[in-house]
């Protein structure tokens, strides 16, 4: 009995195929987006765990030089000893215009081994360990590298980001000009019983815990947490889709329904039928979309990978693996998606009075009252908004407060735009204008769902562009005030930069060392940076809050200035005393911001920051004071008289090229994402003006009677299309802009540590409006091309036949 | 007797706005009977065959078909016996549109698992849909959707056929026709028959006439 209930429900979609397809691709496109953002989670959480297992349980002593330089000679002898090392050179590589990480590595002693080189590819892995070498380059690298000559053969690899190459070490260090040192070795400290301890062994160099896989769930926590909630609010606007063609479908087959009720089909087997054919539906849309989402993710990972390497130095493969955790979560959700879509129309189908009108009725035509229903709840969800900061913090309340400020903006959205075209409608003057805004009155339940889904989209849009074009002209503003060195010279052991320092200070307007050393800021690891008494930071350095003395504290030695990421975590105020794990504590004068480092970071004196750290102090690096037309030629000089490779002295136009890069590969996911909801948005708009098209007839039907023609119809209908985007658009842009507020001063502080000033961009916001109604137009363009061709019998019909 | 009706009643509405639509209304079938029940628009000639055919619940009196007090049964209940013992004929045919008209005519009987397509295929024939039978109802004329409707009510062998202004939409030459099938099949399978109509013509072809008016009968 079930299965013929369901075999004539399930009918309904042979009949109306575009509906079907609207429906299993509204739901495979929320799935997609949802799996892809899961996929590169999952990516990464195994990144993390295989990085974590194979080197001993996050168990890694990352092992470096003061002068940053360690012969290969005593990674040997580690080898020799029984540890598990491996040794890493790094370096920046430039190539034409494009600027690359060169990371050479020893793959035979590499986490992950050669299989991690070139996965599934056993001839590219013997190529990579044979000379002349490999350079793995991302595939969009390729290009630019063969290009230049003397370099090994380039080949395209998904498992390396795009700014990376990946070579063997020996291949790094030629192209490098590093000789026979290494930057750095890692240990696997786990398996250390009998074997020498470091101290004794290796007594010359420094040793530092490595980023374990705990540190690194840790930083990246809430870089996956804001692609989740990206991801989910992806999936709502399609579920809006599912929502929407679920919907219109019980309301076509309500006649159907009852037809099956009065010839004695129980209630519960009916109720099974639609659980079965949700689940049918789920099952093909989730196949669809977690192929689809497979897809997409496979296109973001590479950006997110090298997001996630240079925001918090966290290594994620960039090829992705078909994991069970991301397609069973991708079908999970489609079914409890469309289970939840369905949920309505069940209810709907158990309390379905048997007697009343089997005409189908124009889907859930508005009422007055649930209008107001709606605003109420809409009211207590934008309070609780509004409330939540006032008593909770951290990501998750901010988390929280987006979702109801975005639910309550999207249930606001059907009763406000029904006032808003009563206003209107009362100010109309003749009967096709009035006839038009009471009609589309009339259609606003029917596209509700639709607009719903476009205010979110569009909200989005406004509030992710807005944080993102904020951040971006904030760090624009930062680095140039950062960056206010002309040129910037990395020398390769101390006795060269000493030598550099003194050839360099009468030829420039000042000399301004870049010393650091790695240090502990109230107990969190990070690195101090000596500054000397110079115009250059007074004039530039970007102070969020600073005592009106701070830089005279800072030259005589009393005083310390820490990045916004410590001043915020540690809760810190100007004039607090702060530890560092050397010498006695400083006093806080200052606060500067730091964007794009996760870690601790300070600020002191010169010469306080040597007599503090001694020989630990790297002194390698310096910026250059000039006259801008004297840089080309000071650079080449300096290359020339100390054989300096091209990355050791690089200009500050270029350190701003490469940082902005780096910035715009962060968002790279976020635009994508953004882009994608939006389409998904304006595909959620053509399926509903699509759909209800075939029901508009009996509205339609009198006024052609009445002489308006199809063609004037049809431009109606347009109209009416990009009037509802419009007002929809106006809704969200508050929306947006408080989503925006809300992202930058609530989730960014929690995620990355750092509050940005919000600007807003009126322009962006023209051109989206303008985007909103395009995609409005070009979603009932087809519906409306259909009117104008509807044969006028389809019209007559209408009065001959009760529908 | 299969069917007894005893007095049943039933009103619409609260308060002031109630409205008695049948007060007290008896009646009893044999097998093979046919009865048409006239009256005004409004009379309450539907009420009573949705009480009938278990579509609605009387407030008072019972309904007996087939020796079983079917007006005090469950919902269950009730969908089992419209399944199984009973046919329903609509004014506005309420066939499913996304199913053809083969598929239509076996709907009931299948739901019921009485499907026999040779009983099937004779009522198709005898209705005249054998060309049909691929046809969505919408390619249909009215009369034709109506010929299924009756197939698909007479496709299980129920007891009792209710058919509601079952001519109410066609015209006149189609009414005669679709009548007379609905007569001539409900004789061959033993069929008791009970219709309301405002047609007094169509009336006086079924073998017992009833007046419903005021929500009683005369």
């Amino acid at each position: 009995m079930t299965l013929t209930a369901l075999i004539a429900l399930l009918s309904h979609w042979r009949r109306k195929p575009g509906q079907l397809a609207t429906l299993i691709i509204g739901l495979g496109l929320a799935t997609a987006l949802w799996t892809s953002v899961q996929a590169i989670n999952a990516e990464a959480r195994a990144s993390y765990d295989e990085a974590s297992a194979t080197l001993g349980g996050g168990t890694v002593m990352v092992l470096t030089a003061a002068d940053g330089r360690i012969p290969v000679s005593t990674w040997s002898r580690l080898r020799r000893d029984g540890w598990a090392a491996t040794p890493v050179i790094e370096g920046e590589f430039i190539a034409g215009r494009e600027r690359f990480t060169l990371r050479g590595i020893e793959p035979l002693s590499a986490p992950g081994g050669e299989a991690a080189i070139a996965p599934g590819d056993q001839a590219l892995g013997l190529a990579f360990l044979t000379a002349p070498g490999l350079l793995l380059v991302a595939p969009e690298s390729v290009e630019a590298l063969r290009a230049m000559d003397g370099l090994p053969p380039v080949e395209a690899s998904a498992a390396v980001a795009r700014g990376e190459i990946i070579t063997d070490i020996a291949v790094a260090a030629r192209l490098l000009g590093r000789g026979d040192q290494i930057d750095a070795i890692l240990v696997d400290t786990s398996a250390r019983s009998g074997l020498t301890p470091l101290d004794q062994l290796v007594p010359e160099l420094e040793r530092r815990t490595g980023t374990s896989n705990g540190e690194v769930a840790q930083l990246t926590g809430s870089f996956h947490l804001n692609l989740t909630a990206f991801g989910f609010l992806s999936f709502a606007v399609g579920l809006f889709i599912v929502y929407a063609a679920i919907g219109l479908a019980f309301e076509q087959r309500r006649a159907t329904l009852r037809t099956l009720r009065a010839l004695g089909t129980p209630v519960w087997s009916i109720m099974a039928a639609l659980i079965l054919e949700a689940l049918a539906l789920a099952l093909l849309a989730g196949a669809i979309g977690v192929v689809l989402g497979y897809v997409v993710a496979s296109a973001l990972l590479p950006g997110v990978a090298a997001t996630l390497r240079g925001l918090y130095g966290a290594s994620v493969s960039g090829a992705l693996a078909v994991r069970p955790e991301w397609w069973v979560s991708g079908f999970a959700i489609a079914v409890l998606g469309a289970l939840a879509a369905t949920a309505l129309s069940i209810r709907r189908a158990a309390t379905l009075p048997l007697l009343a009108s089997a005409q189908p009725r124009a889907w859930a035509l508005a009422s007055a009252r649930r209008f107001v229903q709606q605003a109420m709840v809409a009211g207590g969800l934008l309070l609780i908004a509004a409330l939540i900061p006032q008593f909770f913090s951290g990501i998750i309340a901010g988390f929280a407060l987006l979702a109801c400020l975005l639910v309550g903006a999207a249930v606001i959205l059907p009763p406000a735009l029904a006032l808003v075209l009563h206003l209107i409608q009362r100010i109309a003057r003749g009967p096709i204008a009035e006839w038009f805004l009471a009609d589309t009155r009339q259609q606003l339940p029917g596209l509700s769902l639709a607009l719903m889904a476009l205010m979110l989209a569009l909200a989005t849009n406004i509030g992710v562009g807005t944080m993102v074009s904020s951040f971006r002209l904030t760090f624009e503003g930062w680095l140039d005030q950062r960056l206010a060195a002309e040129l910037y010279v990395t020398t390769s052991d101390e006795a060269q930069s000493e030598q550099i320092r003194q050839w360099l200070e009468p030829r420039t307007d000042a000399v301004l060392p870049i010393w650091n050393a790695d240090t502990e800021i109230a107990g969190r690891p990070g690195e101090v940076y000596g500054v000397i008494d110079h115009a250059t930071y007074r004039d530039n350095w970007p102070l969020l809050t600073a005592t009106e003395d701070a830089w005279d504290v800072i030259a005589a030695g009393d005083g310390v200035l820490v990045n916004e990421q410590s001043w915020r975590t540690l809760g810190l105020s100007l004039g607090d005393p702060v530890e560092l794990d050397s010498g006695s504590p400083l006093t806080l004068v200052g606060v500067y911001s730091d964007y794009g480092n996760p870690n601790a970071q300070a600020i002191i004196g010169l010469d306080a920051l040597t007599a503090r750290y001694g020989e630990t102090v790297s002194r390698l690096r310096y910026g250059l004071r000039l006259a801008p037309e004297e840089v080309a030629t000071l650079s080449e000089a300096l290359q020339a008289e100390f054989d300096l490779p091209a990355n050791g002295v690089i200009d500050q136009a270029s350190i701003k090229a490469f940082s902005l890069a780096v910035f715009e590969r962060t968002f790279a996911v976020t635009a994508a994402l953004n882009v994608l909801t939006l389409s998904v948005a304006a595909f959620a708009m053509f399926a509903s003006l699509l759909t209800l098209a075939s029901m508009r007839l009996p509205q339609l039907a009198p006024v052609w009677a009445l002489g308006l023609s199809r063609a004037s119809l049809a431009r109606l209908e347009l109209l009416r299309a990009s009037v509802l985007a419009l007002l929809t658009w106006l809704i969200a842009l508050p929306t947006g802009l408080i989503l925006a507020w809300v992202l930058l001063a609530v989730v960014n502080v929690e995620a990355f540590g750092w509050r940005l000033p919000m600007h807003v961009f009126p322009l962006d916001w023209l051109i989206l409006a303008g985007l909103a109604v395009l995609a409005a137009l070009i979603a009932a363009l087809l519906p409306a091309r259909s009117l104008i061709k509807r044969p006028p019998r389809e019209f007559l019909q209408i009065f001959a036949q009760e529908r | 007797m299969l069917l007894t009706v005893d007095r049943l009643e039933k009103s619409f509405g609260d308060g002031a706005a109630r409205q008695r639509v049948l007060q007290g209304v008896s009646l009893s079938l044999e097998a093979g009977e046919s009865l048409a029940v006239t009256g005004e628009s409004g009379s309450g000639k539907s009420t009573l065959l949705h009480l009938i055919g278990l579509l609605d619940q009387p407030d008072a009196g019972t309904i007996t078909l087939k020796g079983e007090v079917i007006s005090e049964l469950d919902e269950a209940g009730r969908a089992a016996r419209r399944r199984d013992t009973i046919g329903l004929v609509f004014q506005q045919f309420n066939l499913v549109p996304s199913i053809t008209v083969a598929g239509n005519l076996a709907l009931q009987a299948r739901l019921a698992k009485t499907h026999d397509p040779a009983w099937i295929e004779t009522l198709a024939e005898r209705l005249g849909l054998t060309d049909y039978l691929a046809r969505y109802p919408e390619q249909l004329s009215g009369g034709q959707q109506q010929r299924v409707a009756v197939g698909r009510a007479l496709a299980t062998r129920p007891a009792l056929l209710l058919a509601d202004e079952p001519t109410g939409n066609l015209d006149e030459d189609t009414t005669q026709d679709v009548l007379a099938l609905m007569l001539e099949l409900c004789s061959d399978s033993g069929t008791a028959l009970v219709m309301a109509t405002h047609s007094q013509a169509a009336a006086k072809q079924l073998t017992r006439h009833e007046h419903l008016t005021g929500g009683m009968l005369s």
